[in-house]
């Protein structure tokens, strides 16, 4: 088991590369049990590809990704879904070919104590209602999104990596989001967040790590972001 | 003496029953070829070859072993399914990432080696297959004779096909295979292993040649050359049904046998090509196939 000091998630020197180029140039970070962490930064900082490279998705990958104490970096994907991680991709991964329920039902419990379907449904009325749909992907964007959370939420994991999950959405449905988010961390959930929106973020996280050219450069709590505002507009160059 | 459109009944019904017949191994052939292209993303090529051996096994279990034809129908397809898991293991699963023309080329070198080896041991003349006992003969409906084991062929053909409908489409495991087929990354990420799955997938589709050509034996001769000749065909079918859709393998295999069929009684002279006119109209106005689902 783990002391209380130990991080869930322990990120050290984690390089990655797609084909020839080099994305990820050292990053180290962690995530302690019941956290919300959020992973901020420009586009191709490469916070994806560090969602991707702790599960496994990313073949060429280096370094030291632990998680409960356990060394995943050389594990296929699947190992690592099954050590209790799971994702929720930026594109969402509806499955045109599963109706509604089925992709609800897919990934497969990978640990006891997952939500019922009667938890999810109450985190997400909307998904009730559409389980008869024939195509998972007839949905609407914000119902798409809530099929992608609430899928990994019966497995069982208990790390969850969510990669933008507020992107293209109207404001209503991101407070959901949040919210749900909220109800998680409640539940015990550790959440490990990649975000753009840094608004958003600051409504769920407890801590901020900053992303720039494959290293994570800078890292501080929710109360420190209001100090760090300046300089976080520089790194997002907003 | 019946006669409909100027055709005698029998003739007519005759026909319908051997393009049933035939439609019943174009379904088989083009179901194994859908599912392999739908998860693997490889035209099988050595497919007819992998029919051939389906027939060879039940030969030689009758042969050397004195194992029956019923015992063929069951242990034929694993012997050709584990023969194609071993293909896939060693040579196709460094292809996925590569044109689907590897992975046609590396099967159509599999073919060819399978068939000279065995024209090599057997000739090229055929060997007879015993019909089993128990369905020699068969039953006068009135309007037409029905050979019992041609019944057979045509039902358990239609039951095989259906049964792996509903697995792929209405079953759990059906949901794994389909959402690999669209995103195997992710449906790996979820902790399934995708990479087992998509062997097993490619055994099984091995074995439906297999089972065919089990199913063919006692109907044809069990030679060398029995698949090379059925495979073109059965690639116009898939063309025509749309790769990669298992209903359209299924519909199109058993439709296109019967038009072949009822070619033969109105038009002999088209019959042999009837399957590549259609092929290439429906190429013309649905180049995705009658079924396909892709562009």
């Amino acid at each position: 088991m783990l002391d209380a000091r130990t991080p869930l998630l322990a990120v050290k020197d984690l390089q990655a590369w797609y084909g020839e180029s080099h994305i990820l140039h050292g990053v180290n970070f962690d995530v302690h049990q019941g956290e919300v962490v959020t992973l901020l930064g420009r586009n191709g900082a490469g916070k994806t590809t560090t969602l991707k490279s702790i599960m496994g998705i990313v073949a060429q990958r280096t370094g030291s990704v632990r998680y409960e104490g356990v060394e995943l970096i050389n594990r296929a994907s699947n190992e690592i879904a099954r050590a209790g991680i799971a994702i929720c991709p930026e594109e969402r991964g509806i499955f045109a070919s599963l109706t509604v329920e089925e992709n609800l039902l897919l990934p497969p419990e990978v640990k006891p104590g997952g939500l019922s379907l009667e938890r999810i449904f109450e985190l997400f009325p909307n998904l009730k209602e559409r389980l008869g749909s024939s195509q998972g992907t007839k949905l609407s964007g914000g119902e798409q999104q809530m099929l992608a959370i609430g899928r990994i939420l019966r497995t069982g994991a208990r790390l969850l990596l969510l990669d933008e999950p507020t992107e293209g959405l109207a404001p209503v449905i991101i407070q959901q989001i949040g919210k749900t988010i909220r109800t998680l961390k409640q539940q015990g959930f550790t959440i490990l967040l990649v975000e753009q929106n840094f608004r958003f973020a600051s409504t769920v996280a407890d801590r901020y790590y900053v992303m720039e050219h494959g290293r994570v450069v800078e890292g501080f709590m929710n109360s420190e972001l209001d100090a760090n505002l300046e300089k976080l507009h520089e790194y997002l160059g907003v | 003496m019946v006669e409909i459109f100027g055709i005698p009944s029998q003739a007519l019904f005759g026909q319908l029953l051997l393009g049933l017949i035939n439609g019943s191994f174009y379904a088989l052939l083009s179901l194994g070829l859908a599912v392999i292209f739908g998860m693997l993303n490889i035209i099988n090529f050595s497919h007819g070859a992998q029919y051939m051996m389906g027939a060879f096994v039940a030969y030689f279990l009758l042969q050397y072993f004195g194992l029956n034809y019923w015992v063929a129908l069951l242990v034929a397809p694993i012997v050709v399914g584990c023969f194609g898991i071993a293909i896939e293991r060693l040579f196709l699963q460094w292809l996925y990432k590569l044109d689907h023309l590897y992975g046609l080329l590396l099967t159509f070198g599999v073919a060819l080696i399978v068939e000279g080896l065995f024209r090599n041991q057997f000739g090229s003349s055929g060997q007879p297959y015993q019909m089993p006992d128990q369905l020699v003969g068969g039953q006068n409906l009135g309007f037409m004779f029905l050979p019992n084991y041609r019944a057979w062929v045509i039902a358990l053909s239609l039951g095989v096909c259906l049964t792996t409908w509903f697995i792929i489409e209405r079953t759990k495991l059906g949901s794994y295979l389909r959402a690999a087929t669209e995103n195997p990354t992710l449906v790996r990420a979820f902790g399934i292993n995708v990479p087992r799955m998509i062997t097993l997938t490619y055994g099984f589709g091995v074995g439906l040649a297999g089972l065919a050509g089990v199913m063919a034996a006692p109907i044809y001769n069990v030679s060398p050359q029995m698949g090379a000749e059925l495979i073109i065909v059965v690639f116009a079918v898939v063309v025509i049904g749309g790769m990669g859709s298992i209903m359209g393998a299924i519909v199109t295999g058993f439709g296109l046998g019967v038009v072949e069929g009822l070619t033969k009684v109105f038009f002999p002279e088209a019959s042999n090509t009837v399957i590549f006119i259609i092929m290439a109209i429906v190429l013309l106005i649905r180049p995705a196939g009658l079924f396909g689902r892709r562009g």
